[in-house]
């Protein structure tokens, strides 16, 4: 058995909320410097950086789960983790189809840049990726898991974009094995008021937008090996 | 009708912004808590009302250029909302009504106006 150090909700700078210097190196780096085990970039609605960051990950000896916060038609933000590069980027083929197409305005929101494996930009996604998709929330959590991801509901404790806050509950037919907490917040604290899911596997994550939100060796996930399909089980259940 | 007339005749509070509010009129009203049909429906000088009151409406305020932002039932707005809406110069109004009554105050001050 290993305990794990993770983080599993980072943003790079494709997020418009993201810092610019959320690069792919520089998320990696800090990672390293942190002592991470497995890192898991997540940005809003794209997987654009996922290819330079495995790259540096790669380089760096640190493990990277693929994956991606997608925001549902009820606006509800899911994580979507999954075992490949080539199974998210199938996801992501799909979810070209799904998008609101309504322009970026990065004056407001911020610039969406996609960059290569040496933090060179190589062009910015014009449309808002910090918005909803088309996607309904059971649509997108069979597309998830038919392509081999595994869904997991994003900081189930806030009052925004979360299950809880926009379904009133976590729809007990669609099985989240595990749910993601806001940095801060404890397992217990979070019981305390929804104790029906105490059956559930809890993560916390940085969720973080700038390089100092990164977490320090601080959140643990106990695995028979390091490697991303043990992470990926422990997540599934 | 300017937001000022409007919160003044129904006694709303404003948050922020409120030195705008007698050069800003209100064009119509949409209701809305998606923020993501919102962002593409809210017309030019809409009077927007919703219960969020996360940072990202005033995102979506400004993308839109809805007059002003109004929350009903006397929903908390965090200072994180009011302080950025202070800074990109939206509106934010507080009302004790609920969403449906807003809009009938609208509608009510809005017939006595064109009356009038």
């Amino acid at each position: 058995m290993v305990k794990a150090a993770v983080d599993l909700h980072i943003h790079s700078c494709l997020s418009p909320c993201a810092s610019d210097d959320m690069t792919p190196n520089n998320i990696v780096m800090m990672s390293k410097i942190k002592g991470l085990d497995i890192i898991s970039v997540c940005d809003h609605n794209h997987t654009g950086n996922l290819e330079a960051v495995s790259k540096a990950a790669d380089e760096a000896g640190i493990l990277l789960l693929p994956g991606l916060e997608l925001e549902t038609s009820e606006e509800i933000h899911l994580l979507c983790y999954f075992p490949s590069l080539e199974s998210i980027f199938n996801m992501q083929s799909v979810l070209n189809n799904y998008y609101l197409n309504i322009e970026n305005r990065e004056d407001i929101f911020g610039p969406q840049w996609i960059m290569d494996a040496s933090d060179r930009p190589v062009r910015k996604v014009e449309h808002l990726l910090t918005t909803a998709t088309k996607l309904d929330l059971y649509s997108c959590v069979s597309l998830v898991r038919e392509i081999g991801g595994v869904p997991v509901p994003a900081h189930v404790d806030r009052s925004s974009y979360s299950i809880i806050s926009n379904l009133g509950s976590i729809p007990g037919d669609l099985r989240f094995n595990t749910l993601e907490l806001s940095r801060g917040v404890s397992k217990e604290d979070f019981l305390k008021k929804y104790p029906e899911y105490a059956d559930r596997f809890f993560i916390s994550s940085s969720d973080a937008h700038d390089l100092g939100m990164i977490l320090e060796r601080e959140w643990f996930i106990e695995l028979e090996k390091l490697s991303i399909m043990d992470i990926l089980e422990k997540l599934r259940g | 009708m300017t937001v000022k007339d409007f919160v003044q005749h129904c006694g709303y509070r404003i948050l922020s912004c409120a030195d705008r509010a007698d050069k800003t009129e209100i064009t119509g009203v949409y209701v809305c808590d998606l923020l993501s049909m919102a962002m593409a429906r809210v017309k030019d000088g809409e009077l927007w009302v919703t219960v969020h009151t996360n940072i990202n409406i005033v995102a979506v305020a400004c993308l839109t250029n809805a007059s002003c932002v109004v929350i009903p039932e006397n929903i908390e707005v965090e200072e994180q909302t009011v302080n950025k809406a202070a800074e990109k110069g939206v509106i934010i109004v507080q009302s004790p009504h609920t969403s449906y009554e807003i809009c009938i105050n609208y509608h009510l001050k809005k017939s006595e106006s064109g009356n009038g």
